[in-house]
């Protein structure tokens, strides 16, 4: 189905669709050229390091070649993407002082109550520049930072220098050398040594203009024998031109700290979703990706985990969701470097009305990893026939020490199961749902109780749209 | 009556063969009947139909349940009316638990008439009544069942739900001695709370314990003979020629 008429489709479901007319005090015209990189890092009033960096990457980003695999981009013309929106909003740390078009907009996806009921702290960005910024003062006597990679930059450089694209160096692709160049906004979260933060920390992220690039960057460093649990939300509201998102997300797990990794992606479906997310476990360290993808037109994303340290371990649990029109190309991998290292994937893909999902997935197990274990599920479920599923796994073993496990299920939901349900009186929504719920239950019950809910609920209109 | 079958002709959609040719069927509240019929001569599909399996499609005659026309309601919409059907092969349902599945079912059915907990015990005392150990509520609902297990599994599904007319489609096959006895004693304990019954088989073994009113010998696609439980024990002593 082309674009045009996927977004007519779809214009139905309007419950997430949150329009802000809030006017932004600085848009950048669209297009990609190293003089708009440089206009950023002017208005962001950079250090020179930071400049050069953008310039360098952008350099690379021109001589890289598109890859030649995963979602179709041929829509995606980056020259008609306004790549820096900033919001007319200074950073705040209370409620009362973002604009109100903007807090509004925050509210109505309950981010305010949120905070106050469940998280130590939010983040709130709105197109380009984060709007919002709090931690509970208990956490932040404690010395845990949380605040944007802008004001790290500022507050701390050296910090920031240490990590910043150092595990997603813009080398890697050509989509991590444009978000170097045009990187703005996200997560800088540093725990301190021992800390154990409670409570989840949230970031949101919202867009609030058409055609515009969102290319937040998160650091999260999560230092010796501390405990986290980090939130990443993302929602748009619709428009008729495609949006672009570039995240990246680098995630350090130093010795003996447990990280997890919360994301819900609910971009609405005219999206363009092409994450990075990685991560490095050191000894004995826990690193956990719970991953949610329901929204986005493509969605590209793989978060994976080093494990370089000995007896590390990798969880990586995900959903996504393809309904009409979507293409969502997820998958996880891991790399085993350490002694005794263990990994977990559990990747489960649900496609309906037309969508499609492919699962692509990376395990490495090195010769140094004597003594690893991995385990490798993916399943997809497909409601209807007109849905497509794909996995393509792939493991290597380079050493002979290791103990590594593999499933893939691909399967439909049937007729007879669909008529078996409704001979019991459940509606043929109510028979798709209970089905797909159980399906995603393994997930649900990594989620704090409040997104559970949630997500519940999001699956439920899903299939109600898709069978329309 | 609560289920008057008139004339009914029903094939598999997409094809050109019927394998319902002309189904008389006539069931008064309260009452039991069998239907007896060697393999393939179409009781599945007549139960299927019933119950408005999309799969098959009425070319002719009609379905009463209750004095109103049922052959325009969708099967979800038949399960309102009072209509089950327990399955020759129950389908597995990876994902989704048994007590989910009659929690959900029973709120749909019968609406908000008990608290969540009086369903839970009820259906718990259900299960054990059954000789099903508690834990059979939490599987997913016939997955990895014994053949025993899914029929018995079905049985409680009725008992819980309370149906006006069931549908047992060779509820019988694949049950040793003793389980035929409790799921037959469950049957006529479901009779007795004012369900009516239709009792499908090919073989006249469940009938020695089920408390019958009416035996109709089934014969390719329609009923050939009509009569009460010795009619059962004649076809299986000379064989289905008898209604030839
Ligand atoms: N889904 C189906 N696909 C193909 N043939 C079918 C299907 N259902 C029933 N039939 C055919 O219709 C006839 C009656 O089948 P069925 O109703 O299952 O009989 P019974 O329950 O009496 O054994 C058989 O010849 C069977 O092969
Ligand atoms: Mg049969």
């Amino acid at each position: 189905m082309e674009l045009q008429k996927l977004l007519y489709e779809l214009k139905k479901r309007e419950e997430f669709d949150i329009k802000v007319n809030a006017k932004p005090a600085i848009k950048l015209p669209a297009g990609l050229n190293k003089k708009l990189v440089y206009e950023i890092s002017k208005a962001k009033g950079e250090p020179d390091w930071m400049t050069q960096h953008r310039l360098r990457s952008f350099e690379i980003f021109e001589k890289w070649h598109d890859p030649t695999w995963g979602v179709d981009r041929s829509e995606l013309e980056l020259s008609k993407i306004v790549p820096y929106i900033k919001p007319d909003a200074k950073k705040t740390n209370t409620w009362d002082e973002v604009p109100e078009e903007i807090k509004q907009a925050f509210e109505k996806l309950g981010i305010p109550e949120a905070e106050r009921k469940y998280l130590a702290g939010v983040g709130a960005q709105f197109d380009s520049e984060m709007v919002y910024k709090n931690i509970k003062e208990e956490l932040k006597k404690l010395g845990v930072i949380f605040t944007d990679i802008e004001t790290a930059v500022r507050e701390y450089p050296d910090l920031l220098r240490e990590y910043f694209m150092k595990l997603v160096p813009p080398t890697d692709n050509r989509y991590a050398a444009l978000h170097g160049a045009l990187w703005s906004g996200g997560t800088f979260l540093y725990v301190p040594k021992g800390v154990k933060v409670p409570l989840p920390l949230q970031s949101y992220f919202l867009f609030g203009n058409p055609g515009g690039g969102q290319f937040e960057h998160t650091v999260i460093i999560a230092d010796e024998g501390s405990e986290v649990t980090y939130i990443e939300g993302c929602t748009a509201p619709k428009y008729d031109i495609v949006n672009l998102h570039i995240g990246t997300v680098e995630v350090y797990v130093k010795r003996g700290a447990r990280l997890k990794y919360l994301t819900m992606q609910n971009w609405s479906k005219n999206m363009f979703n092409l994450e990075i997310k990685r991560a490095i476990a050191e000894e004995d360290a826990v690193m956990t990706w719970v991953s949610g993808s329901f929204g986005s037109y493509k969605t590209m994303v793989y978060p994976a985990t080093i494990l370089k340290g000995d007896n590390s371990v990798s969880e990586n649990v995900s959903i996504s969701f393809a309904g009409p029109g979507q293409h969502i190309d997820t998958g996880s991998k891991v790399i085993h470097i350490g002694r005794n290292t263990r990994s977990t994937v559990d990747a489960r893909s649900i496609s309906i009305g037309g969508g499609w999902s492919f699962y692509r997935g990376l395990l490495k197990i090195t010769e140094s990893a004597k003594g690893s274990k991995a385990t490798v599920s993916c399943t997809g479920l497909m409601i209807d026939n007109k849905s497509k599923s794909d996995t393509v796994p792939i493991i290597e073993v380079h050493n002979s020490d290791s103990d590594v496990g593999h499933e893939a299920k691909i399967g439909r939901i049937k007729d007879e199961q669909i008529f078996y349900l409704m001979s019991r009186g459940l509606s043929e929504l109510e028979a798709k749902s209970l089905i797909v719920k159980g399906f995603i239950q393994p997930v649900v019950q990594e989620l704090p109780f409040e997104y559970a809910i949630e997500l519940n609920r999001l699956v439920e209109m899903e299939v109600e749209s898709s069978i329309g | 009556m609560i289920l008057k079958v008139e004339n009914l002709k029903a094939k598999i959609v997409g094809e050109e063969k019927l394998i319902l040719k002309g189904v008389e069927l006539e069931i008064a509240e309260g009452e039991a009947h069998v239907i007896m019929g060697p393999n393939g001569s179409g009781k599945s599909t007549l139960a299927n139909v019933i119950m408005g399996n999309p799969k098959y499609e009425v070319v002719d005659g009609d379905i009463r349940f209750l004095g109103e026309s049922i052959l325009n309601l969708r099967t979800d919409e038949r399960a309102q009316r009072g209509i089950m059907l327990t399955f020759q092969n129950p389908y597995e349902i990876e994902g989704v638990k048994f007590d989910q599945l009659l929690l959900t079912a029973y709120r749909k059915l019968h609406g908000e008439d008990k608290t969540f907990f009086q369903l839970h015990s009820e259906l718990k005392s259900i299960v054990s009544e059954i000789g099903l150990p508690v834990e059979f509520l939490e599987r997913f609902v016939n997955l990895g069942f014994s053949g025993g297990e899914r029929k018995k599994g079905e049985i409680v599904q009725a008992r819980f739900l309370k149906p006006k007319l069931l549908i047992l489609d060779e509820i019988d096959s694949g049950l040793d001695v003793d389980a035929l006895r409790l799921v037959a004693n469950q049957i006529n304990e479901i009779k007795r709370a004012g369900t009516s019954l239709l009792v499908i088989t090919h073989y006249s073994r469940i009938l020695n314990f089920l408390d019958v009113d009416r035996v109709h010998v089934y014969i390719d696609g329609r009923i050939a003979l009509s009569g009460d439980k010795n009619l059962a024990y004649k076809v299986e002593a000379d064989g289905y020629s008898i209604a030839r």
